[in-house]
């Protein structure tokens, strides 16, 4: 490869990420697919750009319509061939979602999840005839008040990443977005 | 009408496809309480865990078309085949019964499947691996959930408690099968794929054992009963989930959303 078009592929992958970055994740279209750490990685195949997207839940139903709208966003932006590659490994985690991300979807009245607890090997405990959830967890800040007298409502949320909680001060319900 | 196709009958084809299968059907028996649950968070809950669980099916099976060569799509192998080559454990086909059933069986189910995935994750098969490492932490969500309703309904009023004590005595002669290891898991294990499923049973009913207990629900005595789901000789549930889960490939062959 020459220089010059060392050169063009290496422009051409930055102008890549910089579209990626205005790409929202369409469950929570205040963060971008970048912001959530879905996007791992754009390299250059042949002519083709390839965008390496690793799926944040199994099942999860968004996860086709993101690799569409990522590949319509690089042609629009006329930097296509584009195509998407899903990775599976390593698996996706929270941990990945940016500052940026965070303080996006706080913002946006959606706790983000604190860090994952490493290797996940916590001794589950069950919540018996207490508050459901409440097994020990620490405590989670309401995004509006900042109020730590929080409790859950509902273990699972409107998507497969999110739960429901409310605040027991400011007396709004809020999502938290699950660590994983 | 869709003629009927035949997986690959290699064993370690035939390992991964007992875990596909048994994802398959109890995310099929969870999906049944859409529109059902006793209140909207658990109607969320279960539809959730069920889509996980379709999830995890899926990749297995995307997984095992691709290694094993015969051709098939994943939906073919969800849909297209006969009722003795289905392969799930029986306890997940049981008819979902009412709260405390489900509740029960998917703690029973979720704990199971976090061990098995959790020994995946170091699989020798680097797809079986990935597919694992992203499956164990959600069985381990879908774990505490379950078992919380399980301390909650066992140490709970006389009526939940007496519906959690018939559960686990309906369901308890359906674990037995679960960690009856046999040619599958021997080759399975020695050529490095996953574990052979009989050394789950001791972790397994650890882990049972401190739930029952939260609960104050006493573990039940083993019997003699044997079911053989993942043989392929299913109870007679089976055939009537076949018919809701098929009838749409079988009439409209290739549909898709």
């Amino acid at each position: 490869m020459t220089a010059l078009a060392a050169t063009a592929a290496e422009a051409r992958m930055a102008r890549a990420w910089a579209v990626l970055e205005t790409v929202p994740d369409p469950e929570v279209p205040v963060v971008s697919v970048c912001d959530l750490g879905l996007v791992r990685n754009v390299v250059l195949v042949e002519n083709e750009l390839e965008v390496v997207v690793t799926p944040t839940y199994s099942g999860c139903p968004a996860t086709e319509y993101i690799a569409n709208s990522i590949i319509e966003a690089l042609n629009a932006a006329g930097l296509g061939p584009a195509r998407v590659r899903m990775q599976r490994a390593p698996a996706w985690t929270t941990d990945w979602i940016s500052q940026e991300g965070r303080d996006k979807l706080r913002d946006h009245g959606i706790a983000p999840p604190g860090p994952v607890a490493q290797g996940g090997a916590v001794p589950i405990r069950f919540a018996g005839r207490r508050a459901a959830g409440d097994a020990g967890d620490a405590p989670l800040a309401c995004p509006r008040c900042g109020s730590l007298h929080t409790a859950l409502l509902s273990a699972f949320g409107s998507t497969a990443c999110k739960a429901l909680h409310r605040c027991l001060d400011c007396k709004e319900p809020f999502e938290h977005f699950k660590p994983l | 009408m869709n003629p009927s196709i035949q997986p690959s009958r290699d064993a370690g084809a035939q390992y991964m496809l007992r875990l596909a299968d048994t994802c398959l059907i109890l995310g099929q028996r969870l999906g049944e309480w859409c529109g059902h649950a006793p209140i909207l968070e658990e109607d969320i809950a279960l539809t959730n865990t069920a889509l996980d669980l379709i999830g995890q099916a899926r990749a297995l099976f995307a997984h095992i078309s691709q290694s094993s060569g015969t051709g098939h799509d994943e939906d073919q192998l969800a849909f297209l085949r006969e009722e003795r080559d289905y392969v799930n454990v029986t306890l997940v086909e049981l008819p979902r019964g009412d709260f405390a059933f489900t509740s029960l069986r998917n703690a029973m189910m979720s704990t199971f499947l976090k061990l098995v995935w959790e020994r995946l994750a170091t699989s020798s098969d680097a797809e079986l691996a990935a597919i694992a490492g992203k499956a164990v932490k959600e069985a381990r969500y879908h774990q505490r959930h379950a078992g919380d309703w399980v301390v909650r309904l066992g140490d709970g009023t006389a009526e939940s408690r007496r519906r959690m004590e018939s559960a686990l005595e309906e369901l308890w002669r359906y674990i037995p099968e679960l960690f009856e290891g046999d040619a599958i898991d021997v080759q399975a294990q020695q050529s490095g794929i996953g574990p052979d499923w009989s050394s789950l049973r001791a972790p397994w009913l650890a882990e049972m054992t401190q739930l029952l207990d939260e609960a104050t629900l006493a573990v039940p005595k083993d019997s003699a009963f044997r079911s053989s789901g993942k043989r392929g000789v299913h109870s007679e549930h089976m055939g009537y989930i076949l018919a809701d889960m098929q009838y749409l490939q079988r009439a409209y062959p290739g549909g898709v959303w």
